[in-house]
């Protein structure tokens, strides 16, 4: 007899995957920040990390998001900080978003396969394929300390990781 | 919610009736275009609550992207401190930005030139620009101009009906627990 396979949770799967949460070991990764060159998570294990999902380059809100982190990154340094944004998008198309927003912090490429880091940390928007607004500070053991879903059009500010920054033990 | 980290002091650039029921805060940039555009908006809105609002003006320059909006801030700090914030707050919106405009106002408000130019030389008042900078990003700050009605971040648009809407519920939430 055969088993007639029911997908479970038919509703659930069409919401959105749930944020990893704050105690979770950030899952590490190694992408591209330029066409030729890659960065790991584990590369920057010792400092504090903040890593900006966002949806898309280009798109106004995400061009405030990551010109707003750019204009912050002296706070950021003050905590011994390094951003990490992360999209889809390619990396030559960070590259000249990047160039064109004067961005002085790694955009990194989800890009093949298409937004796996996002779906390790949930904050991926399936059947849109493109990654949430979603914030994590990870301490210096690797560990996410905070974890911040915005909705897809507000650009959640700094106040959130500045005060999660802040909180984190020296 | 984000909510206003930095209380209004004595610090900051106040117009309207000190004792007003209602604040409205704005962190504002300069060379940015919706700034600008809401910068009519602003005097609208303070025209239409008169006494029952005052307004508060602080910066919030996007460096990377708006090259002239810190010197514009500097600017503008360099005449609050001899008394004319104001006429130079609104003149740079009202102007294409850069030193010809800034050494013009100094001489239209006869402030001294010279000490115009060593300030922005000598960055004398960027701790003051980079001070409300820091302030608006604790505040949930998120793109210019961002509002603040009393203390209260306004996601809403930067519209009259907009501002003046959420203003005037304020005031009507005050008379209603009063």
């Amino acid at each position: 007899m055969t088993t007639v396979c029911i997908e479970p949770q038919t509703a659930e799967r069409q919401e959105q995957a749930e944020l990893l949460r704050p105690g979770t070991k950030a899952p590490d990764f190694t992408l591209h920040v330029t066409p030729d060159q890659c960065l790991s998570l584990s590369d920057l294990t010792g400092k504090p990390v903040v890593i900006a999902f966002y949806p898309a380059d280009w798109s106004p809100v995400c061009g405030d998001q990551m010109t707003l982190y750019n204009e912050a990154l002296p706070e950021f340094e003050k905590y011994g900080a390094e951003i990490l944004g992360i999209s889809v998008d390619g990396a030559w198309c960070h590259d000249a978003f990047a160039k064109h927003q004067h961005i002085h912090f790694p955009l990194l490429s989800d890009f093949e396969p298409k937004g796996a880091v996002a779906k390790q940390y949930g904050a991926y928007r399936e059947g849109e394929g493109i990654c949430q607004r979603a914030l994590f500070v990870i301490d210096r053991n690797g560990v996410i300390a905070w974890s911040y879903l915005s909705p897809l059009a507000v650009n959640p500010g700094a106040d959130g990781i500045l005060q999660a920054l802040e909180r984190l033990p020296d | 919610m984000s909510t206003l980290q930095v209380p209004v002091s004595s610090a900051d650039h106040v117009q309207g009736d000190p004792h007003a029921p209602v604040t409205l805060v704005e962190y504002g940039d300069y060379q940015c275009p919706a700034c600008g555009a809401a910068f009519p908006i602003v005097k609208a809105v303070q025209k239409h609550f008169g006494k029952a609002l005052r307004f508060v003006f602080r910066n919030f320059p996007l460096t990377q992207i708006h090259p002239e909006a810190e010197s514009a801030a500097e600017t503008a700090e360099f005449a609050g401190a001899h008394g004319h914030f104001w006429e130079v707050h609104d003149a740079l919106y009202e102007n294409q930005l850069g030193l010809p405009l800034y050494l013009a106002l100094a001489e239209a408000l006869n402030l001294p030139e010279a000490a115009l130019r060593e300030a922005l030389e000598k960055r004398t008042f960027r701790p003051k620009v980079r001070s409300d900078f820091m302030g608006g990003l604790k505040s949930g700050v998120n793109g210019t101009p961002t509002f603040f009605i009393n203390g209260k971040r306004h996601d809403g648009a930067s519209d009259f009906d907009s501002l003046a809407g959420t203003i005037a519920a304020e005031l009507a939430q005050l008379e209603t627990s009063s």
